[in-house]
């Protein structure tokens, strides 16, 4: 497998795998994300929360700059990404990513939509790869799957290929944007549970959702985003049982 | 309107075998129809796949401006403009010099002029691909180009499948003007047996069905092109 980006070292559990220094975002003059500064260390499990319109989905999409901050660094695995001579398409290959939308490649199969990626951008052999999505369709139950076409799938099953797919990258840490919000009720279990194991194995995820249950079982840390700046954060029994800002509080009463 | 006297045995022998007519104007004119369209068929999907590339990565990214003022110049030039004129000016002005193909003159003139639409087609195919497949493209690595070939573009050659099919059924019959520089493709061969018989049911009803029965060929064999394309879309 070629390896990529071997200028840094190996970063060790508990340090910081993404630091965000003044981020700033704004759309046509209105600013979305406002001086946002915080440390996602490998390993951890963060949960974004917070209303909709607060930031939460541009935060995530900045990571990987799917959205172009207007201000500040991110710094992933200690390169700045915000700098033009960073190869985003490099460091993107170890971030892997979750749609609410699922976005699978219609036109392929599993098999293909698994493969692709890993074949054209890292070098591995075809059969390889395919024993590596074997093995991953295997755990999340859908290798029966693998010749099937996106659009014979559930909602459910297709974020499960979806979050499968971006583990064949091999990627640094997961992020989540809003990977239950289009999914019918009973689906919801079925892509928690794959990311519940993600979690357990100490993958880095950061994940922007409304699942609050889920958030209070599964996270490290949630973090809770109003109107484009980090309110509060905390280990999530506390930020659940305990919440310090009225913000915060107004916003459980709602959600919970 | 008379149509016995045309239809006759003796008229028959006339159009078409007498002096070799049928085998010299109809099928003669039929390959250098065909020709003319596959090559110009060939050049207009290479253009308009380049321009419709262009006009689309500059839609999606705001980059490529200058090379997209080019194409949009080209784009009005070729659409606003009529064929017949283009390939005129091709042959007698761009392609002067005395002895110079006529039917190159006429591949290039139709192949230019097909590019513009085909390159229209392509453009809103790309543009039709829903944003986050980009998305998913580039975050799992690719670069904008990659993501526009692996992923994009197979998509939208299916959804674009039948309008490219409608531009080519159109070219064909457009070809049917090379007759302004005295080409003689299948419709000025038939035209060439009427003027000499002065019948003018047998040979141009025989073009009309050549004519008919290529577009109506070609529309099957996309028909089931598009089926198999479809394919992975069943439930």
């Amino acid at each position: 497998m070629a390896e990529n980006q071997t200028k840094n070292r190996e970063i060790g559990a508990g340090e910081p795998l993404i630091q965000v220094k003044e981020l700033c975002k704004s759309f046509d003059g209105v600013d979305v994300l406002k001086n946002i500064t915080t440390t996602i260390k490998k390993g951890e499990v963060v949960f974004v929360v917070g209303p909709s319109g607060s930031g939460k989905s541009t935060f995530l999409r900045c990571m990987n700059l799917l959205e172009e901050p207007t201000g500040g660094h991110i710094f992933f695995e200690g390169t700045d990404i915000t700098d033009k001579n960073t190869d985003i398409n490099l460091l993107r290959r170890k971030m892997g990513m979750v749609f609410q939308q699922f976005n699978l490649f219609p036109h392929m199969s599993i098999m293909k939509n698994m493969t692709i990626a890993p074949v054209k951008l890292l070098g591995v052999k075809e059969e390889d790869a395919v024993k590596e999505a074997e093995k991953l369709l295997a755990r999340v139950g859908l290798l029966d799957k693998k010749d099937a076409y996106p659009a014979q799938l559930s909602g459910g099953q297709k974020q499960r290929i979806a979050i499968v797919r971006a583990l064949m990258m091999k990627p640094d840490v997961m992020l989540f944007d809003e990977p239950t919000s289009a999914l019918d009720p009973e689906m919801v279990g079925e892509v928690l549970n794959v990311m519940r194991e993600l979690a357990k194995e100490h993958m880095t995820m950061l994940v922007v959702t409304h699942e609050m249950g889920f958030a209070r079982e599964v996270a490290d840390r949630v973090m809770f985003l109003d109107g484009g700046d980090f309110v509060e954060e905390a280990p999530p029994e506390e930020f659940f049982t305990n919440p310090k800002s009225e913000r915060l509080r107004s916003f459980l009463s709602k959600v919970l | 309107m008379d149509w016995e006297k045309y239809l006759t045995a003796e008229q028959f022998y006339n159009n078409f075998v007498a002096d070799d007519r049928f085998v010299k104007y109809i099928l003669g004119g039929l390959k250098t129809t065909l020709i003319i369209t596959l090559f110009a068929v060939l050049l207009g999907i290479f253009l308009g796949f380049l321009v419709g590339t262009v006009r689309s990565t500059y839609e999606r990214t705001g980059k490529l401006v200058v090379l997209n003022a080019v194409c949009r110049v080209y784009l009005s030039v070729i659409r606003g403009t009529p064929v017949a004129v283009q390939l005129m000016i091709m042959y007698f002005f761009i392609f002067a010099a005395p002895g110079s193909s006529k039917l190159l003159s006429a591949i290039l003139a139709f192949g230019i002029n097909s590019g513009a639409y085909v390159a229209e087609i392509f453009r809103s195919g790309i543009m039709s691909i829903d944003n986050g497949q980009f998305e998913a493209g580039r975050s799992l690595g690719f670069n904008y180009a990659q993501t526009v070939w692996y992923i994009i573009l197979p998509q939208a050659f299916k959804n674009v499948l039948p309008a490219l099919c409608n531009e080519f059924i159109a070219l064909l019959k457009e070809t049917s003007v090379s007759g302004f520089i005295a080409l003689q493709d299948l419709t000025r061969g038939a035209d060439v047996i009427r003027s000499r018989t002065y019948n003018p049911v047998l040979p141009l009803f025989t073009v009309a069905l050549v004519y008919w029965m290529i577009v109506t060929f070609l529309t099957y064999m996309v028909g089931k092109l598009e089926t198999r394309l479809r394919k992975n879309e069943k439930r």
